[in-house]
């Protein structure tokens, strides 16, 4: 396998990584609200407690490896995106600390503040991801020189948002079916209703977006089209969402949790293969699009990426794969819990 | 007044990285101790120590957060700001951050987890392993910054491809970047002022209930271990320092000029200045105070051979010459200052008259400052007079910032990222100074979780081990 392709696909895969594992951190501060009194926030809080930081850094890696692999494309998107990104950084903060500092404070108004400050960086983060992912399957206007030309009202357009409000809809599901995992008794059932409400609007959001997206960009139809064997990842998606209700409906939140994973990795899968070989798609003239050629690195560079990654990644998935496990069971908060 | 937006980008680099930089030193160090206090626990069976171990954990939680907050912002701001810049080195400088992530940052994240919330949840071993790989975590985080950051002052392992804007650096030999001319000096330099500030942090805390009669047994232990730390530490900075300017002068003599005040190039010995203000229209040190051939002896280890001057310099490539000399000079005094009270702290300690001395005890609740202080300036020091270079010799701060970002869109995140990170140091101190308020539960040494043998350091009678009640 070529060193860009490999890299293309690590890329996905790390996104999908974070993706998948923050995308539930996310989830339960979207859902935090539910929780009506101190103790069930501090519960929603803790269930997130001992792994939060550690899918957090799944971005930090994904950006580094970004950076890394096809400067271009990193220099390009971030600058291009700076004012979303410095929003996204204000979120991710605002997550950070409310999780961190929230309980440590006695005082109810500044208990109440952080309850906001966590919901709203858990949503913020997540719309804007769903924007950016929007804005990168719809095209920037990118120049020749690479640069981009364009202003961040040109980035939120409605196709953008609408993924963003997709990618909403799909974290609040996974990280209610998280929560419900973690929890029990009222409060459980109370997360299992609106994990129900979450999967519907979920389905109907993703239903709306596919087609919004065969439809408003042919770029993206023609990319399908040459590769029929997407067909079978639509299958497999449309399966995982589809067996998420049954998990729902007996209760099996274990299986609702891995086929919401599923839905988000298919989700990558589908995202990628529509970009590929491009990483960056320009609006103005399809000559000047970032691909994984004119983007990389250097085959020495790559090369010794790769091996820092092949070594070191599969001792992470181990680690955290223990740690994540080793918490697994229902949230019985303790003086160390948040 | 038209804005300049690369003044700007480097204004806001400097306001983040300054802030980011008030946190890893202080885990660095306290994650070191932490391993000891807790080894110390597991050998010993002293349940002071586990009450140490426990309370440090919680502050450890609280400076983590703030560095892992800013820290994503400063991996970002490359690629936000600096975008020229990260097309030049990405081939370069990715790698190392890369490896950052992939090899230091989930190993002390994902074990802080357990650190932080497996207590009761883990057994003893498990929790001290994990404690362990924080610790080194830490290390392996800042040797890849420090790689990355190396490279940027004395490039190797590279060559240049490409003509004009489009030029760019590919790595030639991966091992010759990394272990470039000035990474291992660099990395051992910082780590040790790492240990220094996390060092007096404990020191600051244990002063501080000495001061009080408060959680004695807490922080006489705590000060026996961590007063001699810091005190080797403090040292460790002079020992580390001395080659580290000695590299300097040979691989960026524009830079060791520029801290030492060398403007003339003599024929013989080069004075060093203890003190002094640069002028440079009249390129000379003013209300200086200098040593005849102090900077020979010390650069060369004769008293004859020339420092090379800021006159073999092209004037557009000497850094800012009195910001680089007076944050040198600031860094080194501090830290010799730092090196002469640890030191005095150490002997009180050993002929047991630091719980008299009262004015020492309030000069170590103090140190923390300036030790933070002091590793703040050495990285303005190295950064400031690495200039007018972003890469050395190769590219420039003021050709490397974004071209798509305007100077508007800089001055909003520079005023919002004030604001809020002035809002999270208040709240940071604030929630600090009350769990150092609180202080440590008292220990229980009835009660064990496992049977514990009969304790070598001496019994402890139940109600002496908070000392007298407030």
């Amino acid at each position: 396998m070529e060193l860009q392709v490999f890299w293309f696909a690590t890329l996905y895969v790390l996104l999908a990584g974070y993706l998948i594992l923050d995308g539930f951190d996310l989830g339960v501060g979207i859902m935090h609200p539910v929780a009506r009194d101190d103790r069930e926030r501090r519960i929603l809080m803790s269930s997130i407690g001992p792994v939060w930081d550690g899918n957090e850094v799944w971005l930090i890696t994904f950006g580094g490896a970004l950076f890394a692999a096809f400067p271009h494309a990193y220099a390009t998107a971030f600058s291009g995106f700076y004012s979303a990104f410095i929003l996204l950084l204000f979120a991710l903060i605002g997550r950070a600390i409310s999780l961190e500092f929230r309980s440590k404070l006695t005082s109810p108004a500044a208990r109440r503040f952080f309850d906001i400050v966590f919901w709203a960086g858990s949503a913020l983060a997540t719309l804007l991801l769903g924007v950016a992912a929007g804005n990168i399957l719809q095209g920037l206007p990118i120049g020749p020189d690479m640069e981009f030309r364009g202003s961040l009202r040109g980035l939120l357009g409605a196709y953008p948002l609408s993924v963003g409000l997709l990618a909403l809809a799909l974290f609040a599901m996974h990280g209610c079916a998280y929560l419900c995992l973690k929890t029990t008794g009222e409060l459980q059932q109370r997360l299992a209703r609106h994990v129900w409400l979450a999967y519907a609007v979920f389905a109907v959001l993703c239903a709306c977006t596919i087609t919004y997206t065969l439809v408003a960009l042919p770029h993206i139809r023609r990319s399908f089209a040459d590769r029929s064997w997407l067909w079978a990842v639509v299958i497999v998606g449309i399966l995982a969402i589809a067996a998420i209700a049954p998990a729902l409906r007996y209760r099996r939140y274990g299986y609702a949790f891995i086929c919401s994973s599923g839905t988000i990795a298919t989700l990558v899968v589908l995202l990628a293969a529509a970009m590929y070989p491009n990483l960056l798609l320009s609006s103005l003239d399809a000559d000047w699009n970032l691909t994984i050629y004119n983007a990389s690195s250097s085959e020495r560079s790559l090369r010794v990426m790769q091996m820092i990654a092949l070594g070191g990644m599969p001792l992470v998935l181990i680690y955290s794969g223990f740690v994540h496990w080793h918490f697994r069971g229902k949230v019985e908060l303790d003086k160390a819990d948040y | 007044m038209a804005l300049d937006p690369v003044l700007l980008s480097r204004l806001q680099f400097a306001l983040t990285v300054g802030f980011h930089y008030l946190f890893p030193p202080l885990t660095i160090g306290l994650a070191l101790l932490m391993v000891i206090m807790e080894g110390t626990y597991l050998r010993t069976r002293d349940r002071h120590y586990e009450a140490m171990a426990r309370f440090w954990t919680s502050i450890l939680a609280m400076i983590f957060v703030m560095g892992v907050a800013s820290g994503i912002v400063m991996e970002f701001q490359f690629g936000t700001n600096w975008a020229t810049y990260s097309r030049f080195v990405g081939d370069v400088f990715g790698p190392a951050l890369a490896a950052e992530g992939i090899l230091a940052f989930f190993l002390e994240s994902v074990f802080l987890g357990v650190l932080v919330f497996g207590w009761d949840r883990v057994g003893p071993r498990m929790h001290f392993f994990s404690t362990i790989m924080v610790c080194f975590g830490s290390i392996l985080s800042a040797f890849w910054i420090i790689v990355a950051n190396s490279w940027q002052q004395t490039p190797a392992g590279f060559h240049l491809v490409g003509e004009g804007p489009l030029q760019r650096a590919e790595l030639t030999d991966f091992w010759a970047a990394v272990f470039n001319p000035s990474t291992i000096h660099r990395f051992l330099h910082t780590l040790i002022g790492a240990f220094v500030a996390g060092g007096f942090l404990v020191v600051s805390v244990c002063a501080w209930y000495l001061l009080k009669g408060r959680h004695l047994e807490f922080a006489r232990r705590g000060m026996r271990l961590a007063l001699p730390f810091t005190a080797i530490a403090s040292l460790g900075t002079l020992i580390s320092g001395h080659p580290n300017a000695q590299m300097v002068a040979t691989h960026q003599p524009a830079k060791l000029a520029a801290f030492e005040g060398v403007f003339q190039t003599g024929p013989a010995g080069t004075p060093m200045y203890l003190f002094g203000i640069p002028d440079t229209t009249e390129n000379r040190v003013r209300y200086g105070l200098a040593i005849p051939r102090l900077l020979s002896l010390l650069v060369y280890g004769d008293l004859r051979t020339p420092v090379q001057g800021l006159d073999t310099i092209p004037r557009d490539e000497w850094p800012p010459v009195g910001l680089s000399f007076q944050t040198y000079h600031a860094m080194v005094g501090l830290g010799m200052l730092l090196i002469f009270l640890a030191a005095y702290a150490v002997i009180a300690l050993r002929r047991r008259t630091l719980e008299s001395k009262r004015w020492l005890l309030w000069l170590l609740v103090f140190a923390v400052v300036p030790a933070i202080v002091a590793n703040e300036l050495g990285w303005i020091a190295a950064e400031v007079g690495r200039q007018p270079w972003v890469v050395w010799g190769l590219l420039r701060t003021s050709q490397a910032v974004s071209k798509s970002v305007s100077a508007e869109q800089v001055l909003a995140s520079i005023l919002a990222f004030g604001a809020i990170y002035l809002a999270l140091l208040v709240l940071w101190l604030y929630l600090l100074s009350r769990k150092i308020s609180t202080g440590p539960p008292a220990v229980d040494v009835e009660k064990s979780r496992r049977p514990a043998p009969a304790p070598t350091s001496g019994v402890v009678a139940p109600g002496s081990a908070t000392g007298p009640q407030r």
